[in-house]
């Protein structure tokens, strides 16, 4: 029995690989059907083609490296408050 | 007095207290048949005032329905049962005993049609999660709990005083629709939103909550933080400020959430981060905006309560570990916790079919409606950072990740049924949405499921788990904690009192040395001149001593003489 079969299906490599492509697909599928939805758009932007996916992707990416810059600061040691 | 009008809260209350003195059969009969007795008579509560009594010139209004207190103490009671069920195998019955006073009391608030009750029963919940937390028994829990209780005890203070001065104003004990305009009402609005866990005073949560047991906690994230939420939405909608305290707290969570190692801390944060949201909609105000502040406290407390669960089951099964570190690829042996708490992150990130998304879109179309276009920006965005910081990560890092090599498996039935019940919820009220929205305090025809709604928050849900997956790297866990607004007085406050220490020891020290010299110059002088050798000690012949008089004597009378 190698390696390949012990590991639970979920976590082999060929399964990630997969839920990648299935994922990147999914992604595709869900900026395309902004050609078919006409949202009742409050302020113009939200209605443009495409905003709800790259503004979840910017301000994601954006809070991400936020947190890592005041990380900088604030980053302590777990032990830090402990005597 | 009929049954009907006995207030549910305190029968909660009562039940409590007579815990830890029934036999455990007995007990675990209490512990769920009680919160369902209660939950019926909050549904006896008819609309007005059901109960007053006379205490010193005032009338107080003990129990006083309408929907808004019905709907709160609805998901109070709902939440002990389903703790209590999930705590069924807690073998410290304090913890329980605390648990179900603390929760009466949340009721309690839920019906006060004054403020004086509901002071009475603010400061009873501050004692009662006190006392959940302490029973983790373990030192970090008591000195936690000890920087919990001094916090509440504060904004205690700031409400009484709040309550004091507004009754001194207006001569009127009543609870209702106040604007923060008086001393009177700044106070009672600080008091209330410390338990909110308002900026500054945020870091109590974090703190405090995951030090509790593995079922404390499950009860800690739901009434405290929620009732604040219900005195907000009753007594200050539509405050302009809140918006921008709760757009603070929203993102505040996300950041530290997103930084943070230990699970139960992640959700704590999200705590903070989901009470901004209903902060965010009490200050946007109007039908919409309550509606769904009100909704989304209710759906809340249930994802959340099994977020909790989840974590606390992890934590129940692996002996105490709760670090993301040391976790990871627990969904092989954990499947059923694994399940429910992907259903509970699913709910919190507000994913279609789930309860989150039926009650938060409420508040965003509030803004939207109101044309408040920043802060509808704010809430898209933070939407998104929902799923990146609970939504993924919590699940990401506990269940998959990598192979801890844990094993652990699915914690006891009690445990499990809770978790099924509260995952059911979430579902339920996510597809079925309506029974919600029927007992909301105002009337509402919103519809949740349209298309481009649906399209719209998957797009920008998915995306923000694209960049959860890209940032991968970036998001690898370390031992660290990241320090927030408690530093000041965790750690410049111990300074400044050491400091001032030392510097009373000092001017101590410096004091008595003073006096000492002086008093050791003093026995050195007076030594010389009375000791043993001293000139006043001296002895001297008669002959000498007359001479002495006699020239005295002359000289006397010599200059007697010449003066006169």
């Amino acid at each position: 029995m190698n390696e390949q079969t012990e590991l639970n299906w979920l976590v082999r490599p060929t399964t990630i690989k997969l839920l990648w492509r299935v994922g990147f697909g999914v992604l595709a599928l869900l900026v395309l059907a902004d050609f078919i939805i006409h949202p009742h758009a409050a302020f113009g932007i939200d209605g443009s083609f495409g905003f709800y996916s790259w503004y979840g992707l910017l301000t994601c990416l954006a809070m991400i490296f936020f947190s890592k810059f005041l990380a900088l600061f604030l980053k302590r040691k777990d032990t830090y408050y402990d005597d | 007095m009929t049954i009907s009008a006995f207030p549910p809260g305190i029968l909660l209350v009562l039940g409590g207290l007579v815990l830890p003195f029934v036999a455990p059969k007995v007990r675990a009969t209490i512990v769920l048949v009680l919160p369902l007795i209660v939950l019926w008579s909050i549904w006896q509560i008819g609309d007005g005032v059901q109960l007053a009594v006379p205490f010193l010139d005032y009338e107080l209004a003990v129990v006083k329905g309408d929907a808004l207190s019905r709907l709160f103490a609805t998901v109070f009671a709902i939440m002990a049962f389903a703790g209590g069920l999930y705590a069924l195998n807690q073998k410290q019955v304090s913890e329980l005993a605390a648990a179900f006073v603390y929760a009466g009391s949340a009721i309690g608030v839920a019906f006060a049609g004054d403020l004086i009750t509901v002071f009475v029963f603010w400061e009873i919940m501050a004692l009662g999660s006190t006392m959940v937390i302490w029973a983790a028994r373990t030192p970090e829990s008591y000195k936690a709990s000890m920087r919990y209780l001094m916090i509440h005890l504060l904004g205690g203070i700031l409400l009484m005083v709040g309550i004091v001065a507004h009754v001194a104003d207006t001569g009127s004990v009543a609870f209702q629709a106040m604007t923060p305009h008086s001393f009177g009402t700044w106070l009672m609005l600080a008091g209330f939103l410390i338990n909110a866990g308002a900026p500054p005073l945020t870091a109590w949560l974090p703190d405090a909550y995951p030090e509790a047991s593995f079922s404390g906690t499950v009860f800690l994230s739901a009434f405290t933080t929620k009732t604040a939420v219900y005195v907000l939405i009753r007594g200050f909608p539509g405050a302009e400020i809140l918006i921008y305290i709760g757009v603070y707290m929203i993102f505040y969570g996300i950041i530290y959430a997103l930084l943070e190692n230990d699970a139960r801390r992640i959700l704590s944060y999200s705590i903070i981060n989901q009470v901004g949201f209903m902060i965010t909609g009490i200050g946007i105000g109007g039908e919409m905006a309550l509606n769904g502040a009100a909704a989304h406290a209710f759906t809340h407390i249930i994802y959340k309560g099994l977020l909790l669960m989840s974590a606390g089951s992890v934590l129940y099964m692996t002996g105490g570990k709760r670090k993301c570190t040391d976790l990871g690829g627990l969904f092989q042996s954990m499947p059923l916790t694994c399940v429910c708490g992907i259903i509970g992150a699913l709910a919190i990130s507000s994913f279609p079919l789930t309860s989150g998304f039926i009650s938060k879109s409420m508040i965003a179309q509030a803004a939207s409606d109101q044309q408040m276009f920043f802060v509808w920006m704010c809430l898209a965005a933070a939407s998104a950072g929902v799923f990146l910081h609970a939504g993924i990560k919590f699940p990401w890092f506990v269940f998959f990740q990598k192979d801890s090599g844990l094993r652990p498996k699915d914690p006891p039935w009690n445990m499990k049924a809770a978790m099924i019940f509260f995952a059911f919820l979430c579902i339920a009220l996510g597809v079925a949405p309506g029974p919600l929205y029927d007992i909301l305090p105002f009337s509402t025809s919103y519809e949740p499921y349209t298309v481009p709604h649906v399209v719209n928050q998957l797009q920008l849900l998915l995306f923000a788990g694209l960049s959860f997956f890209l940032a991968l790297p970036l998001m690898k866990r370390t031992l660290t904690i990241s320090l927030d607004w408690d530093w000041f007085y965790r750690r410049l406050g111990e300074w400044l009192v050491r400091f001032l220490v030392r510097g009373i020891v000092e001017m101590r020290r410096d004091i008595l040395a003073t006096l000492s010299s002086l008093l050791e110059s003093f026995i050195r002088t007076t030594f010389r001149s009375h000791g043993p050798d001293g000139i006043m000690a001296r002895t001297n012949a008669v002959g000498p001593s007359v001479a002495v008089i006699v020239i005295m004597l002359t000289l006397f009378m010599l200059v007697f003489y010449i003066g006169v």
